[in-house]
């Protein structure tokens, strides 16, 4: 790897920018292939190349193509997955914790004042705008998961209603199944499908039968991840 | 090793980090990646190791069963100035004399940083 092809993707990195790094494998020449198909380096990968690197980056999977006589490889990498919580309250202490370990990027959403402090939540980034502004400015992707737990129609709605016209990869709402049906017909009746609605996990979390707030926590994100990476149990 | 233990951008960066940071001591680097990997390899395509020219290294390409080997040819491809593809597996007995316990089988590419 070139000094500038290492400086360029550590400030991919630090801005957290998808990039993909295509290698030629017999000579070591590398280009840089940024999401929106910019290439940046020595190697002129071909178009089918560059499709190839774009593909990797929103599968979120580094392989190896052959082209011709020769062999790249395409190395993905995407900034982390990111985690918007909507209500700082008690479960989202240890779902923080917990995230943070997994390797998410997250953000905590709270327009009360007093539940969204720095002392509950050391170095968590908060905001607290109104859910869906905040949603709205953070911009909700394919690698975001948004969860809402303040059982509040008033500040999870707004936020669900953002969540579910975007491409989050995962979207849970705490709540019991009878206030998700009142959820449902609230949603409804401000133009929601079935369908669209039905996208959201609820009762949230694997059914794990714990009900203390870390526990709770963990089947909201083993929910996650088998969501993530598409197995049955999600 | 809390970090270690993550998978993905915090690992990633800090093995491209430390690459940055002994390339600017003036060592030569080596980065080592995954390129391919069969069976039950212990470490997904993309792993990475650095190592510099003193066989420091960083990261891992493998469940600790062929980084040795690895660091051995980075030495190498420190000083030819060459990138190298290697291939480890239980039926490649005779290229390092190490396989993997698992019965995987994994390629990984070894270049230098310059």
């Amino acid at each position: 790897m070139k000094q500038a092809t290492l400086d360029a993707l550590l400030n991919a990195r630090a801005e957290k920018r998808a990039v993909a790094l295509v290698t030629e494998l017999a000579s070591a020449d590398e280009a840089l292939v940024f999401a929106d198909g910019r290439v940046e380096g020595d190697l002129a990968p071909t178009a089918e190349i560059v499709e190839q690197a774009r593909n990797a980056l929103r599968h979120n999977r580094s392989t190896s193509v052959v082209v011709g006589e020769r062999r790249y490889f395409i190395h993905a990498f995407n900034p982390p997955l990111r985690l918007v919580i909507v209500g700082a309250v008690h479960i989202a202490q240890p779902l923080v914790q917990m995230a943070r370990v997994l390797g998410y990027d997250i953000s905590l959403v709270d327009p009360r004042g007093a539940f969204a402090t720095a002392d509950r939540f050391p170095g968590v980034r908060l905001l607290d705008d109104w859910p869906d502004d905040a949603l709205n400015s953070l911009g909700i992707d394919a690698r975001t998961a948004v969860v809402t737990l303040t059982h509040d129609p008033k500040l999870d709605d707004p936020a669900l209603l953002v969540a579910l016209r975007s491409d989050a990869f995962y979207i849970g709402a705490l709540g019991s199944k009878r206030t998700h049906a009142s959820r449902r017909e609230r949603l409804s009746e401000q133009g929601m499908t079935e369908q669209e609605i039905a996208r959201i996990r609820a009762p949230i979390g694997l059914p794990l039968g714990g009900r203390a707030p870390a526990e709770i926590a963990l089947a909201i994100l083993a929910q996650m991840t088998a969501t993530l990476h598409g197995s049955e149990l999600a | 090793m809390a970090e270690n233990a993550v998978a993905g951008f915090e690992e990633a960066d800090e093995i491209l980090r430390q690459a940055a940071e002994w390339r600017a001591a003036g060592r030569g680097v080596a980065l080592a990646t995954v390129v391919s990997t069969w069976g039950s390899s212990p470490r997904a395509t993309g792993s990475q190791l650095v190592v510099d020219d003193t066989g420091a290294f960083r990261g891992s390409v493998s469940g600790g069963c062929i980084e040795g080997a690895v660091v051995l040819e980075a030495l190498e491809v420190i000083k030819e100035g060459k990138p190298r593809l290697l291939d480890f597996g239980v039926t490649d007995e005779q290229a390092w004399g190490v396989g993997l316990a698992c019965g995987g089988k994994v390629e990984v590419f070894v270049e230098p940083v310059a």
